[in-house]
């Protein structure tokens, strides 16, 4: 029961990276690429189309969370207060310029609201990826310190950093120059996604070299993913263990890869569809491979003193979980279905459609 | 310690007073939207349809507004509340998840499909897109409430030696006699607030003597859904809560009601006068012998338990606010009534539209009816307290144990920026919507 509903919160908060990822990306791509009003103005709307409803799977991914791992939902949200409080102002003052821009007819008044549609987006990815560095590094349960738990051994609570900026310290903050690394990783699949959206989903006049962008874009992810598997290893030496025991897993490294070197031929691929395919996976791979590799284990102790939170020490009861595996199902299925008719009536290019409430 | 709790408190109350602003509209709006479409299928004028439209405008900025300010509230439970979640979460967490599973997705989906699909599916399908955007808010709203009514007179449930809260019967959570009459009544508040919006804007396009001819239709269905919501607010809904919490929560029914002596042979209704704290009394009191008693049990001799019968640690911490937010919901509830019957009074002798008083009355009485839904709201959460469950488990206990209190200060600060200007962009694009009018453009 606990693997049904850890999966299902899986997919929930893929979901929601591969859907809000592209319009995080298309602010991203907005911020440094867009040059001409026009372009600006269609990256703009590729995003502020749909940014509302992709939030809802956040919001859906945090109720299921709570609901099937109420200790880890207490215990991450309040250990990385800061963080996820800053997230949740860069989610508003993103949603703030993507819907103040259409309301001024100067120059001057765009370009701040383009900034700070872009500068969000493009912070908002990083602190993602920062998050899922934190998670796979793991925190210090129980804040120890010399042997004495500070609070119960399922608490803790992390600075924004430390100043050593070391993931190997007793007490890491949530910047270290590990989860910048992953933070670096996430901006530049995002924004490779975001352009593949949007190519997908626009006209504008910049997509030509959005292309190019990708293919330089995904050198140096390919590097940063070269380069984070070894520090991955320094960090948290037990990462290939679940691989090696359960070589099955391995499909989801592999989706990563297939993402990855299928973007390097982004200028042969005919169908925008395809490329956003490609980068979809990346986003799908990436955060496959790295619960995979955590599995049963959601939040790493660094200490001895206290156990990792694993989805059994912090799931709800097993009639809780059984009874909402029920009402789950029929949710996906209709989830399924809405997507399906929204997918069938909002397909297509967008630069004609009337936006701007 | 203390100051922790109330910054908590404080942020809580803040970012959720804020966040009700909007839901409250799009539940009621909902419905009056497709009262619009429906009248449209049937008369296939286009005025109804383009009113409906017009307001599904409304509508998704509201939505919009309140998804960006929804996400904090489901955050804070775990940022701010740690220790409740961890012990409830096995619980609230069901009915938090539905929400999100069975209103946002449909609420959210077909939102977009109305907006951008009519031409696309035609009017029958069109009709029902709104029909499910309604269905979808409503739910949400009895998703939330069915979690508050736990919250109020927890049922379903089993404590484990750890003090945790484990789900035991998943069904009690909506049979929950709580359950039915708050949200009842919460739908017709939010009912009230979107009648009293529609007929605002009906009201300033007839002063303004623009777009008039909606100005006329939307006074008229506003007024009409105003008067049949604002007395269902009352009667029935409004008693049954009453009832519920005279039942359930006695000191609360006490405090908020103002009685601090038993009275031996039946309570009186207060209708005006502050509580005096440090003689416990009511200063300057106007009121009526026996009628408390008489409302609550239909017999005019009933014994009621003042807050004298209580220990001070059972009853709400801050029995003044309780009080106000009690009696101001109360108060305009009643402005309310008396308002729209003489609307409709007009209106059926054909003189609303010219009576100058009475239309910037309606106009400006629009801030009221959110008043009155989030006083009720705070009447419902201060008269919880000094409990997060009723009786079971404290405020006090409720809280992260890891986060300082200078850190919720901060981000208590930070919302508050942030909300000043989220507030001013949401007044620009509903002045902006509603400037235009509902008029469809000619290209």
């Amino acid at each position: 029961m606990e693997i049904f509903w850890y999966i299902a919160v899986g997919i929930v908060l893929t979901v929601f990276f591969i859907l809000d990822g592209y319009d995080f990306g298309a602010g991203i791509i907005h911020l440094f690429f867009a040059k001409k009003e026009e372009d600006k103005e269609v990256i703009t709307k590729s995003a502020g189309l749909f940014w509302d409803s992709n939030e809802v799977w956040l919001v859906a991914a945090g109720g299921m969370l709570f609901m099937a791992f109420p200790t880890f939902y207490a215990s991450v949200f309040s250990g990385f207060y800061l963080p996820l409080i800053i997230v949740l102002w860069l989610i508003i003052f993103r949603a703030i310029g993507l819907e103040f821009r259409g309301q001024f007819k100067y120059q001057m008044w765009k370009d701040i609201w383009d900034k700070s549609f872009g500068v969000s987006s493009l912070l908002l990815a990083l602190f993602f990826g920062i998050a899922l560095g934190n998670i796979v590094r793991g925190v210090n349960l129980g804040s120890v310190e010399n042997g004495v738990s500070a609070h119960e051994g399922h608490y803790f609570f992390l600075p924004l950093w430390d100043s050593s900026f070391s993931p190997l310290t007793e007490h890491p903050g949530v910047i270290d120059w590990f989860t910048i690394i992953i933070g670096f990783i996430a901006v530049v699949t995002l924004t490779i996604h975001g352009a593949n959206w949007v190519i997908l989903k626009t006209n504008s006049s910049i997509n030509s070299k959005l292309k190019s962008v990708i293919f330089k874009l995904n050198i140096a992810l390919a590097v940063l993913t070269l380069f984070s598997l070894y520090v991955w290893q320094i960090v948290n030496p037990n990462s290939l263990d679940n691989f090696i025991h359960k070589p099955y897993l391995l499909v989801f490294p592999f989706i990563y890869i297939i993402g990855l070197v299928g973007l390097f031929f982004i200028k042969k691929i005919k169908k925008d569809s395809h490329a956003f395919v490609l980068s979809t996976l990346l986003i799908l791979g990436g955060i496959t491979s790295s619960l995979a590799s955590l599995f049963p284990v959601i939040l790493p102790s660094i200490n001895d003193t206290h156990e990792d939170l694993t989805i059994y020490n912090t799931a709800a009861s097993e009639y809780g979980l059984s009874v909402a595996m029920t009402w789950g199902i029929i949710g996906f299925i209709l989830l399924f279905v809405y997507m399906i008719i929204q997918k069938r009536l909002m397909g297509g290019k967008i630069d004609h459609m009337d936006y701007g409430h | 310690m203390e100051d922790m709790i109330f910054y908590d408190r404080l942020q809580f109350a803040f970012t959720i007073t804020f966040h009700y602003i909007f839901p409250q509209l799009t539940m009621g709006l909902s419905l009056m939207i497709v009262y619009f479409k429906w009248k449209f299928l049937r008369t296939k004028i286009d005025k109804y349809n383009n009113a409906a439209k017009f307001f599904m405008k409304i509508f998704a900025i509201n939505f919009t507004m309140g998804v960006v300010t929804g996400i904090p509230m489901e955050f804070q439970f775990g940022t701010n509340w740690a220790k409740f979640s961890e012990l409830t979460g096995g619980i609230i967490g069901q009915t938090l998840a539905m929400e999100g599973m069975f209103s946002f997705f449909l609420e959210s989906s077909f939102l977009a499909l109305f907006i951008f699909g009519e031409k696309l599916m035609g009017q029958k399908l069109h009709f029902l897109t709104g029909f499910l955007v309604f269905l979808g808010s409503w739910a949400s709203g009895w998703f939330i409430l069915a979690t508050n009514a736990w919250m109020q007179h927890p049922v379903g449930y089993e404590i484990l030696d750890n003090g945790k809260f484990v789900l035991e019967n998943f069904s009690a959570l909506f049979t929950n006699p709580w359950l039915l009459p708050a949200f009842l009544h919460n739908q017709m508040a939010s009912v009230v607030t979107s009648a009293f919006v529609m007929s605002s804007i009906g009201a300033f396009y007839i002063l303004r003597n623009k777009h008039s001819e909606y100005g006329k239709l939307f006074l008229k269905t506003g007024v009409v859904f105003g008067l049949i919501s604002s007395v269902l607010v009352a009667f029935p809904t409004g008693d049954w809560n009453a009832k519920n919490v005279a039942k359930y929560q006695p000191g609360t029914f006490a405090a908020m009601e103002g009685i601090f002596e038993t009275e031996e042979a039946g309570a009186e209704i207060v209708l005006i006068g502050q509580p005096n704290m440090v003689e416990k009394k009511l200063d300057n009191k106007i009121a009526v012998p026996n009628i408390l008693s008489f409302l609550t049990y239909q017999e005019w001799h009933k014994q009621i338990p003042g807050m004298d019968q209580f220990d001070a640690d059972e009853l709400p911490d801050n029995i003044p606010a309780l009080y106000y937010s009690y009696h101001i919901m109360v108060g305009l509830g009643t402005i309310f009534i008396g308002v729209m019957a003489l609307a409709l009074f007009f209106l059926w002798r054909k003189k609303l539209y010219n009576i100058k008083p009475l239309l910037w009355t309606i106009m400006f009485l629009v801030p009221f009816p959110y008043i009155a839904n989030i006083t009720g709201w705070y009447t419902a959460e201060l008269g919880r307290q000094p409990y997060l469950v009723y009786g079971l488990l404290r405020t006090s206990d409720g809280i992260s144990p890891t986060v300082s209190s200078g850190n919720t200060l901060f981000t208590l600060l930070g919302f508050v920026a942030l909300y000043m200007l989220l507030g001013l962009l949401f007044l620009v694009l509903v002045g902006k919507t509603i400037n235009e009018g509902p008029t469809p453009k000619t290209h």
